[in-house]
């Protein structure tokens, strides 16, 4: 009888062990990197003039809201460069700005507000940000509408169903600064912590109406309706870009930088719904 | 022994260092805060129905995968197991497609009962279940299967009632098991982040749970987040200390 139950509470432990690895592992961002570092280094090698040559892996951390460009800017990098391999972390902003300062290593941070980009600029972990785009805010439902929501009033109703950013995330401060300028209390039924789990939300129609940023609305496509939200009301958000202090690919960081405040990155941001800086 | 050395140091010292960082001479200026309140008490309640949704539902389904035999037993004592190693965030999205407005069931919930479980504290309740029964029904399994059934079947040969013959036999029988089956489960809907955040979604006084605020002030007031884990770690110590007959030393005290 001992025997049983104590192997049963090894099977329980061994479970939970396992369980704690599983969540750990999927809290990682995606890593793909490992072996094409390896061999990025040789090919740089050979490649290498008298400048400083770009190889390895560039790690980008970047805005929730930047996942559809970074992705396309990220690939006609490594097609630009190859051997080198961009790794994306996508996170609302105010966590990556605190990753950073906790010593996150990384090479690039792009921020969706002004506010976390300060944050990693004061701690000294990067210095002369550039702001490369901006974004204003636009209502999201589900194509069906269930709530028949046609503006911004409809969102102080209780029986609107609404999903926002929490307040310390860039999409939620923006979202907080629309509702102020039009003079409205909105009580939404969760505070999501970034505007890509804010869009899913509306996306899975378990809410009435999300406000996100005019590029979600345009990446998520017929997956959501947009209601625009007037120019006199609406609220604007800057989006910083920093190579970081401590960048183990400084090389890397900067031509990264470069490639997002370049012509072909100015397009790609503007194909996605981001207005100029 | 250095490697045992080491892997003690690895699980300890992130707590000792949480210990050292906390903001000590704040502490009660930092959880008197409304905020940690409303949490605190949420969570509290939230465990708790969720411990006993655990029992009134996990019992009887312990019960059958310990007394009763039929084909794919196997196969359900596994799937019913399942949330144990199933990271909680997939358990949470999977709520989502089953409970959710738009869910299989849900949207029938919705239409039938006008009623939605996404974003409120009932969502938090089952999300916290769905992730904590599992422990309560692996230790009452156990404990039942360990329990002699002859004695159940003595009183039913004497007459008892099925209804009787379980609560005046086999619960005395697997007492001490259940306690600490309810307790393991309690503490890990206390603890439960994932499947909460996926599918009871954050706000604070509806669904927010201590751990989904330590998420939320760890970027905005580190200090406030870190004494909010201590709550959570003495909580665990104490959940620990109460279950080391029960738990660390199974069979002893038999």
């Amino acid at each position: 009888m001992n025997r049983m139950k104590s192997s049963l509470t090894t099977a329980v432990s061994a479970a939970t062990a396992l369980a704690l690895i599983a969540g750990c592992s999927s809290s990682k961002s995606s890593d793909a990197g490992g072996s094409t570092s390896a061999s990025a280094s040789t090919a740089s090698a050979t490649t290498s003039a008298s400048t400083a040559a770009i190889s390895g892996t560039i790690v980008v951390l970047a805005a929730s809201s930047l996942t559809e460009s970074f992705t396309t800017l990220a690939k006609s990098f490594e097609a630009a460069h190859p051997g080198t391999t961009v790794k994306l972390s996508f996170a609302a902003s105010s966590a990556l700005a605190t990753q950073i300062t906790s010593g996150a290593p990384a090479d690039v941070f792009a921020s969706a507000s002004t506010k976390n980009m300060t944050q990693v600029t004061s701690a000294g972990d990067a210095s002369n940000p550039t702001n490369f785009a901006s974004n204003t805010m636009e209502i999201a439902v589900p194509p069906s509408n269930p709530a028949k929501v046609t503006g911004l009033a409809d969102l102080a109703k209780s029986s609107v169903k609404v999903a926002l950013c929490q307040t310390q995330v860039p999409c939620g401060a923006t979202a907080a600064t629309v509702f102020k300028n039009a003079n409205l209390t909105v009580k939404p039924v969760t505070l999501e912590p970034d505007v890509k789990s804010t869009l899913t939300k509306v996306e899975l129609k378990e809410v009435d109406a999300g406000v996100v940023y005019v590029s979600d609305v345009k990446a998520a496509g017929s997956k959501v309706t947009g209601i625009l939200i007037p120019a006199d009301v609406n609220a604007t958000t800057e989006y910083p870009i920093a190579a970081l202090t401590k960048a183990p690919n400084p090389a890397g960081a900067a031509a990264f930088v470069a490639l997002v405040l370049s012509a072909e990155g100015t397009a790609a941001l503007a194909g996605d719904g981001f207005a100029k800086p | 022994m250095l490697p045992a050395l080491v892997g003690f140091a690895f699980l300890l010292f992130p707590l000792v260092a949480m210990l050292w960082r906390a903001p000590w001479h704040d502490l009660f200026h930092l959880l008197a805060q409304s905020s940690a309140l409303t949490a605190l008490r949420l969570s509290l309640e939230c465990a708790t129905a969720a411990m006993l949704a655990s029992i009134v539902l996990g019992v009887p389904l312990a019960w059958v995968l310990a007394r009763m035999s039929f084909p794919g037993l196997r196969l359900l004592r596994a799937l019913v197991t399942l949330p144990l190693v199933l990271p909680p965030v997939v358990g949470g999205v999977a709520l989502l497609l089953a409970l959710g407005r738009n869910g299989l069931l849900g949207r029938l919930l919705d239409q039938w009962f006008g009623i939605t479980l996404p974003f409120t504290t009932q969502g938090v309740i089952v999300a916290e279940t769905f992730v904590a029964m599992p422990f309560l029904i692996v230790a009452v399994e156990g404990a039942l299967r360990s329990a002699d059934a002859g004695l159940e079947e003595a009183a039913a040969t004497l007459g008892a009632s099925r209804l009787r013959t379980f609560t005046r036999v086999t619960l005395p029988l697997i007492g001490p098991s259940l306690a600490a089956g309810s307790v393991l489960a309690w503490a890990r809907a206390l603890g439960e982040f994932g499947a909460t955040i996926t599918f009871a979604g954050n706000f604070p006084g509806t669904t927010q749970t201590m751990p989904l605020l330590v998420y939320q002030t760890l970027e905005t007031d580190p200090d406030q987040a870190v004494a909010l884990s201590l709550v959570l770690l003495a909580v665990a110590i104490i959940v620990l200390a109460g279950l080391r007959d029960n738990w660390l030393h199974p069979g002893r005290n038999r």
